[in-house]
């Protein structure tokens, strides 16, 4: 075990340098700096503003002194935000984005898991179509939709819950529906189709031939071997959520970093475009690790010497 | 008919007909089919792929899914009691407890997830009203029972760290763990290695020995029956066409099916050598059966009334019964192929 942690733990920095090489060097090949979309700056200005950055130096170098940077930690000074280190803008961010991610998935897995179940289990009867009507509709209606639809009817109508901003727990609400419906409606489908491969296994005919009762094949049985192509789309889909979303996170006026990754780019604001991106690997590739160690713990197959 | 021996008389299958519904009409896959099972003896159930012998046995513990499945007519008198009328729930004390059922495919049977010795335990717990330490001290004892070396380590692990007969072994100390009247054993065999199946079948009749245990055998493999059973029932398109004890069906087989059977089985008792012969054709469509003889269409003998009108029970001996036209008093004399081969 501790040989395959080391190894994996390897090959996580060699993703994540990997991952580093690429973002920077495709960065630097877009046309333009991150300075140019302001008024004309003086060319000495500009001189001192790329020495300040490094700028000025080859690309390899900059490169060098990049990955030496973030060795320490060190994701560098913005060029957009004055004054700011992209580390303390990801501090700032990332806990309320990291909140509201959370919450979400949280979310999503609890009703994505029980739909999912109960449709499986009573298949091609009332509740089953009401599932796959609902998850079909939450795959294919966009956040932004859902978003700016319960801001109207909860927000607007019914005041139930503050339209927009952050601070008290009822901020969160209606932006955790949101963000985690589409993930509901992902794991309610995935969960039914293997709830039904699942039913249709040997063993499942084995625990009833033992006489036990429907509840105990369905806990013991059921469920425990359908849920594990869940938690692979769990570990990914966390990634991916806790790091923000742009679109709910500006619908709804969230102080999170969901912004950050498409405004760096279009800023070309360097340091911040590699610093999330890092930061987004970096967060990937824990999951992923996680979500290994914990199907060891529940699939005896893949547990490792 | 056989005088049955109500003591003796575990089961009594009767007149039972299961259909399936399909998009395409209803499957008729067992039509008519009378057996019974003494205590304490093994009964083969013969027939091919698809003849319905499958799903006689898996209705008889109510383990085919309902629906589309359904029980048409019939009863299934297993200690008294009618099997046939219980609810799902009410099954639920009758397997595991009083029959078992081993399946085909070890590999798939058991549970991935779960140790084997806790596999064991379930049935104990629900039946036994054990407590959980007993439960493990018995499904230990199982294991060594059923020829498992080192069964305390064993109870520990998970399926996939065993081989397909080892997995088989501890299908049968699942299955055998309540100490149950019936065993169904549904190919049992089928798909282990020639060696392993020799094995798996000593094992199944020391512990019949043991237990006292009834069994009926489903196969198509007549290796197999010949090695363990004391009857057999000849099965064909959802109907048994010839019962009778081991020595008559294999020696005195009076159903032109039985012969296409034995005569597709490799021998080692001829001097010459002797082409095996494979049974023309294929079994009839179940959605809608013929009206005469099933297997007349495959039949060297077929006359036409066998295509007109299902025969009707011919008794042979006490306990041999063959289902047709042939035995007929009118019915030209048609000499066991068989017999010429040098076998009684």
């Amino acid at each position: 075990m501790l040989k395959y942690t080391l190894k994996r733990a390897l090959m996580a920095i060699l993703t994540i340098w990997v991952v580093v090489t690429i973002t920077f060097f495709l960065m630097n090949s877009i046309p333009g700096d991150p300075f140019t979309d302001q008024k004309k700056i003086p060319p000495e200005i500009m001189e001192k503003l790329e020495k300040k950055y490094g700028l000025d130096q080859p690309l390899v170098v900059q490169y060098g002194k990049y990955l030496k940077n973030i060795l320490k930690g060190d994701l560098g000074d913005s060029m957009k935000y004055k004054n700011r280190s992209v580390n303390s803008i990801i501090e700032e961010g990332f806990p309320v984005s990291f909140k509201v991610g959370m919450l979400a998935i949280i979310f999503a897995a609890v009703v994505g898991i029980t739909f999912g179940t109960i449709a499986g289990l009573n298949r091609a009867k009332f509740f089953d179509f009401l599932v796959i009507i609902l998850a079909v509709i939450g795959v294919s209606v966009p956040s932004f939709v859902f978003a700016a639809l319960f801001q109207y009817v909860f927000g607007v109508k019914l005041k139930w819950f503050p339209v927009a901003r952050w601070g008290t727990p009822a901020h969160y609400v209606m932006p955790v529906l949101a963000l985690g419906i589409g993930y509901v409606a992902y794991i309610a489908r995935m969960m039914r189709t293997s709830m039904l491969d699942v039913l249709n296994q040997d063993y499942i005919r084995t625990a009833r031939a033992k006489g036990l009762s429907s509840t105990q094949v369905t806990w013991r049985h059921t469920i425990r071997n359908a849920i594990l192509p869940i938690v692979t789309i769990l570990g990914v889909s966390i990634a991916g959520i806790v790091v923000g979303s742009f679109v709910i996170e500006n619908i709804f006026a969230i102080p999170g970093i969901g912004k950050h990754f498409v405004q760096s780019i279009t800023h070309q604001d360097y340091t911040l475009i590699m610093g999330t991106t890092v930061f987004y690997a970096v967060i990937l590739v824990v999951m992923m690790f996680l979500i290994d160690i914990f199907y060891g713990i529940v699939d005896p197959r893949i547990r490792l010497e | 008919m056989e005088k049955l021996n109500k003591d003796k008389l575990l089961l009594e299958v009767k007149d039972l007909h299961v259909s399936f519904d399909t998009y395409a009409g209803e499957v008729k896959a067992v039509r008519g089919v009378n057996f019974h099972v003494n205590r304490g003896e093994t009964l083969a159930i013969v027939g091919e792929s698809g003849c319905g012998k499958s799903v006689t046995a898996q209705t008889i513990m109510q383990l085919i899914p309902m629906p589309p499945g359904k029980i048409k007519k019939g009863s299934i008198i297993f200690d008294g009691n009618d099997l046939a009328k219980y609810s799902d729930k009410k099954m639920e004390s009758v397997r595991g407890k009083e029959i078992s059922m081993v399946f085909q495919d070890p590999m798939t049977s058991l549970n991935p997830t779960m140790k084997v010795g806790k596999q064991i335990m379930e049935g104990l717990i629900k039946h036994q009203k054990m407590s959980k330490e007993e439960a493990k001290k018995r499904a230990v004892e199982m294991l060594k029972l059923v020829g498992l070396p080192t069964p305390e380590k064993r109870a520990e692990q998970y399926p996939h760290e065993f081989s397909g007969g080892m997995r088989q072994r501890a299908m049968i100390a699942i299955a055998l763990a309540c100490n149950p009247k019936l065993l169904i054993a549904d190919e049992p065999t089928t798909a282990l290695d020639v060696t392993i199946q020799a094995q798996i079948i000593e094992l199944m009749k020391d512990l019949q020995i043991k237990l006292d245990t009834a069994i009926i055998l489903i196969t198509h493999d007549l290796g197999v029956v010949a090695k363990i059973s004391d009857r057999i029932a000849v099965m064909y398109a959802g109907v048994i066409v010839e019962s009778g004890t081991s020595n008559e069906i294999f020696y005195k087989p009076k159903h032109p099916y039985t012969w296409g059977l034995l005569k597709s089985v490799p021998r080692l008792d001829l001097e010459r050598k002797e082409r095996l012969l494979p049974i023309y054709g294929t079994p009839p469509d179940l959605f809608s059966p013929p009206a005469g003889c099933p297997f007349a269409a495959r039949c060297d003998y077929a006359m036409k009334i066998c295509k007109e009108k299902y025969p009707q029970k011919f008794g042979i001996t006490d306990t041999h019964h063959v289902h047709c036209w042939l035995q007929h008093e009118m019915a030209p004399e048609v000499k066991h192929p068989l017999a010429e081969g040098g076998t009684n």
